[in-house]
């Protein structure tokens, strides 16, 4: 079954209407990406996905069941965690104490103890820094943090925006090859990037919006191809 | 669910415990409060000054209401400029049930805890309008309510008694002793409950309902995604919040006898909110001591600073000395306090570990101001992608 539809999504901001009848599908274990320059309504999608904005109208399914109009919380609870823009981690919490954070919507103990432990092997830096109060962390510090934190809601996908936002190149490639070995793992992955290049180097197919329409889709190395990708969003001539 | 939840968690004592040992180990890290409290057990036998005791007792008062407080602004992040209104309830519904205006006279103890739950209750209420609101909008909504309650109080001429108040409201008795006018027997009677909610703040701080208020005070969108339910994270920091306001309204009125609409004036909230910023946002024992301070500050000191100013002026010859009222200048004295504080100390006097780790973290480790996310006006600027919510994240309808 489809792991997420989203059908015809329209989502205003007040009276700004930012999305046009938004329609995007992900498939189990499918790396798919979001790109468009800004204001395109990429950010806008997935926090409308996460509960955030509530479409209007629109469809959004979670393998098969509804889950537009929830509550972000309620939605978390179903499996879909968002790793929201700009990071937000919990500053004055350990790291350790975000890393429980993730694990708050679910019990079992055991269960939490084997994630914290996956958490740490997928980013060795967080396990080293337990202690630290998380808002000391440097900024890819904390963008492995708050993946890490996602992770331990044991998402069924995950919503990642910006993941690579005012990091250094050498860490954007970290964090994309983190991004693979998550999917890998069996966690199906709906990436929102302006760096649209690295994007569609994990990503297997990918959206293009333009001013809150998908004005293009394919697979990732046919819109690499693409033109007009070429010319808006690869920086080619 | 979170309610019973954190109610189990509070009430989850280890009945089936061997008590004893255990008792010891858990005390053990509470020596120093222990301490402090066996001291304030003792203050009464030491000082025979009833005028002291008086004012001990009413600060026990503040210190609850600062407990209360602390609990919405210091652990939910809630700003609350209006936390007067749940005092005031609280007053009310024990002098409605234990005075000649109604004719009901319901026994104390009682009503102390229906006063609490009443307070609670309407925590709620007033915090339901306020959910979708944040940072400054929420404290002008709850300065609103602040405002509303004791004007309601003061026009229900009929039903409240309007701007006389009501009068000759029951002391406490307990076991046929009655507490009559002297202060002593109130003044323990508010350190047995200081104690209680002192025990019941900390269980709350530390219970799941306690992480997610933490949580909900550092980002309430990664809240969210981390599977926390806002409305009722917030409601019941609001409802917890006020229920100890009740405590301290229906003690406070008993003490006194008298409730009338202007002792719920916005200076209370505001000296409340001021007792936990000075104390130490989020601070359980910070709180309690930025309480007593501010409040013997206001009714010992100032009184006797006026006193040595005039000899002084008297001896020294300077009109200008013996005119001096520094009662009346307490709220300049606040403004010029509060200023000073966030200069040099403005994690507060006794702050919370968290933010005095992050303080000390961020000096020792030279960490380049950029790399720090948002700190909630405690410890420095936030790069603008990192900072503040833009508005449009919060839910829309």
């Amino acid at each position: 079954m489809t792991s997420l539809v989203v059908d015809g999504v329209h989502a205003f901001y007040g009276h700004i209407h930012a999305l046009h009848g938004v329609s995007i599908t992900v498939q189990p274990g499918e790396i798919v990406t979001l790109i468009g320059a800004n204001g395109a309504g990429k950010s806008t999608t997935l926090k409308t996905i996460a509960g955030f904005l509530r479409p209007r109208p629109g469809r959004i399914l979670l393998e098969g069941k509804p889950i537009a109009g929830l509550p972000p919380h309620e939605i978390t609870r179903r499996g879909v965690c968002l790793v929201p823009e700009g990071r937000r981690i919990f500053p004055r919490m350990t790291v350790l104490e975000n890393l429980e954070m993730g694990a708050f919507a679910r019990g079992g103990r055991r269960e939490i103890q084997d994630d914290l432990d996956r958490v740490c092997r997928l980013f060795p830096r967080l396990g080293e820094r337990l202690g630290q109060t998380a808002g000391t962390l440097s900024g890819g510090e904390q963008q492995m943090l708050a993946i890490g934190r996602a992770l331990m809601s044991r998402p069924r996908i995950l919503l990642l925006d910006e993941p690579s936002m005012g990091l250094a190149p050498v860490l954007v490639e970290l964090i994309f090859r983190t991004i693979q070995e998550i999917n890998a793992q069996g966690v199906t992955i709906l990436l929102v990037e302006q760096n649209a290049l690295m994007a569609l180097g994990v990503a297997r197919r990918g959206y293009v919006l333009e001013t809150g329409r998908v004005v293009l889709t394919d697979v990732a190395e046919r819109l690499r191809e693409n033109d007009l990708v070429r010319k808006s969003y690869l920086g080619e001539l | 669910m979170a309610a019973w939840r954190a109610l189990r968690s509070i009430a989850g004592a280890p009945s089936r415990a061997r008590l004893g040992g255990r008792v010891v180990q858990r005390i053990a890290p509470y020596r120093s409060p222990l301490l402090v409290l066996l001291l304030f057990l003792l203050y009464p036998l030491v000082d025979h000054n009833a005028g002291h005791v008086n004012a001990a007792a009413d600060a026990a008062v503040y210190v609850l209401l600062a407990l209360g407080l602390n609990i919405v602004v210091g652990f939910a992040g809630l700003l609350d400029l209006g936390y007067a209104a749940f005092f005031a309830i609280g007053s009310y519904t024990y002098a409605f049930a234990a005075s000649p205006f109604y004719g009901l006279h319901l026994p104390f103890w009682p009503m102390l805890l229906v006063a609490a739950i009443i307070a609670g209750v309407f925590g709620a209420l007033l915090g339901a309008p306020t959910l979708r609101l944040r940072g400054d909008y929420l404290a002008i909504v709850t300065l609103g309510f602040g405002e509303i309650v004791p004007t309601v109080f003061l026009n229900l001429q009929k039903y409240t008694g309007g701007t006389n108040g009501i009068v000759g409201i029951d002391q406490p008795v307990l076991f046929g002793y009655h507490f009559g006018f002297n202060p002593v027997p109130y003044y323990y009677t508010l350190l047995g409950i200081i104690m209680l909610s002192v025990v019941a703040v900390l269980r709350l701080r530390d219970s799941r309902l306690g992480r997610a208020w933490l949580a909900v005070r550092e980002d309430e969108i990664a809240a969210a995604s981390m599977g926390i339910n806002l409305t009722t994270t917030k409601l019941l920091a609001f409802s917890f919040g006020a229920f100890f306001s009740g405590f301290a309204g229906a003690l406070y009125v008993a003490k006194l006898g008298i409730v009338s609409p202007d002792q719920f004036n916005f200076t209370v909230s505001f000296t409340i909110l001021a007792m936990v910023v000075l104390g130490g946002m989020g601070s359980v024992f910070g709180v309690i001591a930025g309480a007593g301070i501010l409040y013997e500050f206001q009714t010992l000191f100032l009184t006797d600073l006026t006193q040595w100013s005039h000899s002084l002026g008297a001896a020294l010859h300077l009109p200008l000395l013996t005119r001096l009222n520094f009662v009346n200048l307490k709220f300049l004295l606040y403004g010029l306090g509060l200023i000073a504080l966030m200069l040099l100390r403005p994690e507060g006097l006794f702050p919370e570990r968290r933010i005095k780790a992050i303080i000390t973290e961020r000096v020792s480790e030279e960490i380049p101001p950029g790399d720090v996310t948002e700190v909630a006006g405690v410890a420095g600027s936030a790069p603008a992608a990192e900072g503040t919510p833009p508005r449009e994240y919060a839910r829309e309808e």
